[in-house]
């Protein structure tokens, strides 16, 4: 079933040429069964509009954001300065990313360590494509619909990125309602700081499932992501609340891909 | 005999400007415990961020009610100490209102002083009803019992008297120079404390000026005190606003800090060139502490972030970690640091600035593991502050100590990382693999 068209930076250097921008996958990209969606969706969107990318493949690596978030500065620096290497030595300039993690610490954190290049959320960059014209979407499928965004921390609080999934969003023609906590004050969902990893502390409730009841609140079809991470916490809360027969949790790519 | 009032009226000037020095310069000396950072960039940004959210409040209106009484009593605040710059001409030259020539605008001034007092007793009354009546959540967390509960009433009952005693002052001026009392110029408007010069009706002109003078003395010598009582209490604030918004983040919330430190080695153990088995240099430096397990290891901007905490509890309240029951308070990290660093100014001054081992830290003895690892780095308390304090950076500094000198990080933790090391992903996976989900 393999439609989608993947080409390794390898292969673009070994003709010459350099694409327009790289796609940094991520580990949950690459690895999580939820996130590969994700990735297999925003690839979709970038053959339908004929975006000359490319990945790493086997060549990229964790960008070593969770260590840093989790104390481990030697592991992050390890990580961050293995992938510069790899990224200058084949001249990457433009990045875009599905993961707000990866995007956030490439932007504000690889600059220190010699690693410069211009790095966008793939709802920014769909975006781009769309005001270009270069990627059209009907926006029959979710007509009529009630989609509400849950801003992800390290794309919004952390970078003051609010507007580009929300523009991405209203080419769905779905109708976009708010949760009480949004943008600058929205709760977060609970993953960060490497919890997607361990248990959390003892307390009277899990992050992601208040942070879903946000969410039902609004009374939507479909909640909106931004993040592997927020959508697999978002799905297990969706769980907790046991309305998965109702809610469906999709990211703002998978969306797109299929409006 | 005449100049006994303004000799001790200079006295009480000269001890309590005196004593008040005196802790500035604990102060400044405890903060200056902290690592040196660099902090020279972006002048402008900083001016900008001082004004604006310091001066100009713009972060207590997020939430309008506080918000709301907050400016007013803030105002009041600001602009009834020009009145207090008067009361100290007088009292040390002897006069009565030396700024009365001032005619119109004088008593426009005075006029708005009453006006502003007024608003700001209704004010303090409320905030006094949102913290013992209705009873806020945030100001019910374990870490307002006892002292910072305290605290936080006395200044408003402070507040409320400071105003009380300048409108009785002002009401008895009123009275007296309605009576045409001599040395009681005709000067100023009383919107206010002319309804309550009503109530002295009767009074003959020497028991008003008793009371007059009583108020006057009362409310300088109050102000005094509570310039005093500021360095042991949260209210610090209302100075240290202004440095601590200057000194805050100009850089996007997700972007942590980089230690030199760790790039030096790390570039070190990635040169290929580089001798796995060179001993270091003689003189090498004694390698740093990474991350931090005590107020000495924090930069001294954290630790102004600790003294400048007011404690009014909005990053806790917004904290997804806290409103889920769990122990972590940003709040509580910042009352822990300052708690610590006082302590550790003490044992200082114990011993002509020396500190002597009290066996003891931040780390455990104030702030838990436990509340360290429920953090989410989600930004929301420093978000959520009015004055741009950080508590998120002194949880990751306490991280990095717990990991990088102790690796006490949770198992799971342990595992995730020695995941990335092997396989460069968080999860035990092939990097070979990478690419699979292309044909899946």
């Amino acid at each position: 079933m393999s439609e989608l068209k993947v080409k390794t930076m390898e292969a673009f250097m070994a003709e010459g040429k350099q694409p327009e921008i790289l796609f940094w996958v991520g580990s949950a990209g690459s690895f999580d069964d939820r996130a590969k969606k994700i990735s297999r969706a925003f690839v979709k969107l970038l053959n339908k509009a004929n975006v000359d990318f490319a990945v790493l493949g086997t060549e990229e690596s964790c960008t070593g954001d969770v260590a840093k978030r989790a104390g481990n500065e030697f592991l992050f620096q390890m990580q961050a300065m293995m992938n510069i290497e790899v990224l200058n030595g084949y001249e990457i300039k433009r990045i875009v990313t599905c993961d707000p993690h990866s995007f956030n610490t490439i932007k504000n954190e690889y600059p220190e360590l010699g690693g410069n290049y211009e790095i966008l959320h793939h709802t920014q960059y769909l975006k781009e494509l769309m005001d270009a014209g270069r990627l059209q979407i009907e926006g029959e499928t979710f007509k009529g619909k009630r989609i509400t965004f849950h801003d992800p921390c390290y794309l919004g609080r952390a970078n003051s990125v609010f507007e580009a999934p929300r523009q991405a969003l209203e080419k769905t023609n779905a109708t976009l309602v708010e949760m009480k906590r949004h943008k600058r004050t929205a709760l977060c969902c609970g993953a960060g700081g490497a919890q997607m990893f361990k248990e959390p502390e003892k307390g009277d409730m899990d992050i992601n499932v208040m942070r879903t009841q946000d969410a039902l609140e609004t009374n939507p079809d479909i909640i909106a992501t931004g993040c592997p991470y927020c959508n697999t916490m978002m799905t297990d809360g969706i769980k907790a609340h046991e309305k998965e027969d109702k809610v469906t949790v999709l990211d703002v790519a998978e969306l797109l891909a299929n409006s | 005999m005449t100049y006994l009032p303004n000799v001790l009226f200079a006295v009480v000037l000269i001890a309590a400007i005196g004593y008040f020095a005196k802790n500035v310069g604990r102060l400044r000396r405890n903060i200056n415990l902290g690592k040196d950072v660099d902090v020279s960039d972006n002048r402008k940004e900083r001016w900008q961020n001082m004004v604006r959210i310091a001066l100009g409040q713009s972060k207590m209106v997020v939430r309008p009610v506080a918000g709301l009484l907050h400016i007013i009593v803030y105002v009041g605040f600001i602009i009834i100490n020009i009145e207090v710059l008067e009361i100290i001409i007088d009292g040390l030259l002897g006069t009565h209102r030396v700024f009365a020539p001032l005619g119109a605008a004088y008593d426009f001034l005075i006029g708005s002083f009453e006006i502003l007092a007024f608003l700001v007793i209704v004010s303090v009354v409320a905030f006094w009803i949102r913290r013992n009546v209705i009873k806020l959540r945030r100001f019910l967390k374990p870490e307002m019992k006892g002292w910072p509960k305290k605290d936080g009433n006395l200044i408003l009952y402070i507040e409320l008297v400071l105003m009380l005693l300048f409108l009785t002052m002002n009401a008895a001026d009123y009275q007296l120079q309605q009576l045409g009392a001599e040395h009681y110029t005709k000067a100023g408007a009383f919107p206010v404390s002319q309804f309550m010069a009503q109530l002295m009706e009767g009074m003959s002109i020497s028991s008003l000026v008793i009371l007059e003078r009583a108020a006057w003395w009362l409310h300088i010598v109050g102000i005094l005190f509570f310039l005093n009582y500021l360095y042991f209490s949260k209210h610090l604030h209302i100075l240290l606003a202004f440095p601590n918004t200057f000194y805050g983040r100009v850089t996007p919330k997700g972007k942590f800090k980089n230690l030199e430190a760790v790039t030096a080695e790390v570039k070190l153990m990635l040169d290929p060139n580089a001798d796995p088995f060179a001993a270091p240099a003689e003189d090498a430096a004694e390698p740093d502490k990474f991350g931090a397990s005590d107020v000495r290891d924090l930069n001294w901007v954290q630790l102004l972030n600790a003294y400048t905490c007011t404690e009014c509890g909005r990053c806790t309240d917004e904290c997804p970690a806290n409103q889920t029951g769990k122990k972590l308070s940003p709040r509580k990290i910042m009352m822990d640091t300052r708690d610590r660093l006082e302590e550790v100014g003490k044992n200082m001054d114990q011993d002509k600035g020396e500190f002597k081992d009290d066996g003891k830290q931040l780390l455990d003895d104030y702030i838990t593991r436990e509340e360290l690892w429920a953090c989410t780095t989600c930004n929301a308390c420093v978000e959520a502050c009015p004055v741009s304090i950080d508590p998120l950076s002194i949880i990751m500094d306490m991280r990095q100590y717990l990991v990088m000198e102790q690796s006490a990080a949770p198992t799971e933790l342990n595992n995730m990382m020695s995941n990335i090391e092997n396989n460069g992903a968080p999860w035990p996976y092939n990097q070979m693999d990478r690419l699979n989900w292309v044909n899946e």
